[in-house]
């Protein structure tokens, strides 16, 4: 097991070092210098070359892709060309906010998606089944800065409940985090039941059934065990997902955290900001995947075999 | 008739039955029938755009026509530099229909031959191929295309770029895992030994086995693709304005939300409208294609 573990760790640097090439590639074909962009039109072309100069963005491509890969292996992630300040300070600033808010719609839009996509197969063609399938549906089509800017509309701005933007208390995350996991909530939810209805027509539930378990037992114990594998791929997923739609919900709720950030870089062809955020994301993504592996194995004895040998 | 020509005949004959099957089932689904109305009416919209109101109506800038609310000359109402909303959410059906619609087909192509290509030939194109999607999996996909339109500059052909480029990598994996699958089948050593090329097996035999797969998902994935275009134009990198386009306009409303309420209105629910057709459009079309997903 560990040196599976072990072994898909190491399969994660060339997948991080493809991304940095690629990310690196596309930013260096993004138009204009940072030096331009920092300054602005109105500074003059010699003021632009002396600050690329200083950034080190008049060098050749591939010596600053090396250089930056150097820096990265003695663990430097660079400077904002913004701000001039170490990335891995302005991360410290905006990274918890991102974790708590996506962390919080990430751990409801599971719990409950599976809670509910378990009630849904359970119960097949009751009003909760029903209900849940017409608003799973319907979720699935509302984009989270829509959901976002009604829920700001409604809850903020009508009604005064929630605040329309920042995170001064907990009431401040209320709005942002039910923007981000209704859409991953009722993905969840929606595998789910297909895969609980799969396992519930097995035999061996019959078995069960026939032997007298009871109805819960069957279900957590015996279907369910064997419906959540597609579902935790699903979630290891979705917990990329989640930091992919912070970029959106952030914008919508003006809130500090990587989403702002990104966009923020990628308009001033800030790269150094740009790639590190990217490593930082795809690191989280390629740990969860990791994870979800790893999960499969302690779900499943038949996986956990497999790996083992 | 030679023979030949029989055996298409009757190849077409089955194909349309097929078909004819794929009809009635999806017939049946009451919630899939409403979908194909609505998408049919935002496809005739957008087909007709031009006759139903003028372009120039999307973008006519009027100073005294600033924020009115819906009224009979602009049903939708007027924004902040007083065009009327009616017509920008009209013009606006083209782009996400056809960069829902578009994309998907452009990804589906692409995807079906390289990963026709990455199973037939397997080998070191295969793993190239492999990795460099486990690499474009491995960014969240909204900040690749993020990245891809910063890169290329923000408009129309360059979103549609970066969106196929997110989304291409799940259909080569499907395509691969199918023909891998049928790849040691008789019919195509049948075919090998009948002479037909390498090409020819590939679209002849393997292609078509792939189809269903693909439409499934295809079908899931194009409103996905639609929300995820406006996603960007509403964050400022897709489409740009004076451009009409719904996740732009959504963008816009942000300032006049507490008193002009029905621009963030209207544009959204032609959003949510359109996504929830092809949603349930998509379902259907799964329901009847692979009955043993139905429960």
């Amino acid at each position: 097991m560990l040196k599976y573990v072990l072994k898909r760790l190491l399969l994660m640097i060339p997948i991080l070092l493809g991304v940095i090439f690629i990310v690196f590639t596309i930013m260096n074909f993004t138009p204009g210098t940072p030096g331009r962009t920092i300054l602005g039109m109105s500074a003059t072309q010699e003021q632009v070359d002396q600050l690329n100069h200083e950034l080190g963005y008049d060098r050749p491509f591939f010596e600053r892709f090396v250089r930056y890969c150097g820096d990265l292996l003695q663990g430097d992630l660079g400077s904002s060309y913004r701000t001039r300040q170490p990335f891995v300070t302005e991360l410290a600033g905006r990274l918890p906010t991102t974790l708590r808010v996506g962390g919080i719609a990430f751990v409801i839009s599971s719990v409950l998606g599976i809670l509910l996509g378990v009630l849904a197969a359970a119960k097949q063609y009751s009003f909760i089944d029903t209900f849940s399938s017409v608003t799973a549906i319907l979720f699935a089509s509302v984009p989270a800065f829509f959901l976002g800017m009604v829920l700001i509309y409604v809850f903020g701005l009508t009604l005064g409940w929630f605040p329309t933007f920042g995170l001064a208390d907990w009431k401040g995350y209320v709005l942002p985090v039910v923007s981000l996991s209704l859409a991953t909530l009722v993905s969840v939810q929606r595998l789910t039941r297909t895969t609980m209805l799969e396992a519930v027509r097995c035999d061996f539930v019959r078995t069960a059934k026939a032997k007298g378990c009871t109805k819960g037992r069957i279900i957590w114990k015996h279907a369910f065990k064997n419906a959540v594998l597609p579902v935790i791929t699903v979630l290891g997923i979705n917990a990329g997902t989640v930091f992919g739609g912070a970029v959106v919900v952030e914008s919508v709720y003006q809130l500090p955290g990587m989403g702002t950030y990104i966009l923020t870089a990628i308009r001033s062809k800030d790269i150094p900001v740009v790639m590190s955020s990217t490593i930082v994301l795809s690191l989280f993504f390629c740990l969860a995947m990791i994870l979800v592996d790893i999960l499969y194995a302690a779900v499943d004895p038949r996986i956990r075999e497999r790996m083992t040998r | 008739m030679n023979q030949t020509e029989e055996r298409k005949l009757n190849r077409r004959a089955m194909r349309r039955e097929h078909a004819a099957d794929t009809w009635r089932l999806y017939r049946k689904n009451k919630a899939a029938m409403l979908g194909l109305v609505i998408l049919t009416v935002f496809v005739l919209v957008a087909v007709f755009a031009d006759l139903i109101v003028p372009y120039a109506d999307a973008l006519q800038q009027s100073a005294a026509n600033r924020l009115k609310p819906p009224s009979a000359g602009h049903p939708f109402g007027t924004d902040k530099f007083g065009r009327d909303v009616f017509a920008r959410i009209v013009h606006g059906s083209r782009r996400s229909l056809s960069l829902g619609i578009g994309t998907t087909l452009i990804s589906v192509i692409i995807g079906g031959i390289v990963g026709a290509a990455c199973g037939y030939f397997g080998k070191l194109f295969d793993s190239i191929v492999m990795r460099l999607c486990d690499v474009l999996t491995s960014v969240p996909a909204i900040l690749f295309a993020l990245a891809v339109v910063a890169a290329l500059g923000a408009n129309m052909v360059n979103l549609i770029i970066a969106i196929t480029v997110i989304s291409v990598p799940s259909y080569i994996r499907i395509v691969r895992s199918v023909v891998l699958s049928i790849a040691d089948r008789d019919y195509i050593h049948a075919a090998r030994l009948c002479g037909r090329s390498d090409a020819g097996i590939l679209f002849g035999h393997v292609l078509p086995n792939a189809m269903g797969p693909i439409i499934v998902q295809a079908s899931m994935n194009v409103a996905s693709m639609m929300l995820t275009a406006a996603s960007l134009s509403f964050v400022g990198m897709g489409v740009q304005a004076p451009v009409p386009e719904w996740g732009a306009m959504l963008n816009e409303a942000r300032d006049f939300m507490m008193n002009q309420p029905y621009l963030l209105a209207f544009p959204g629910l032609a959003i949510v409208l359109c996504a929830l057709s092809l949603n349930l459009v998509g379902d259907g079309l799964r329901d009847a294609l692979d009955p043993r997903m139905k429960n």
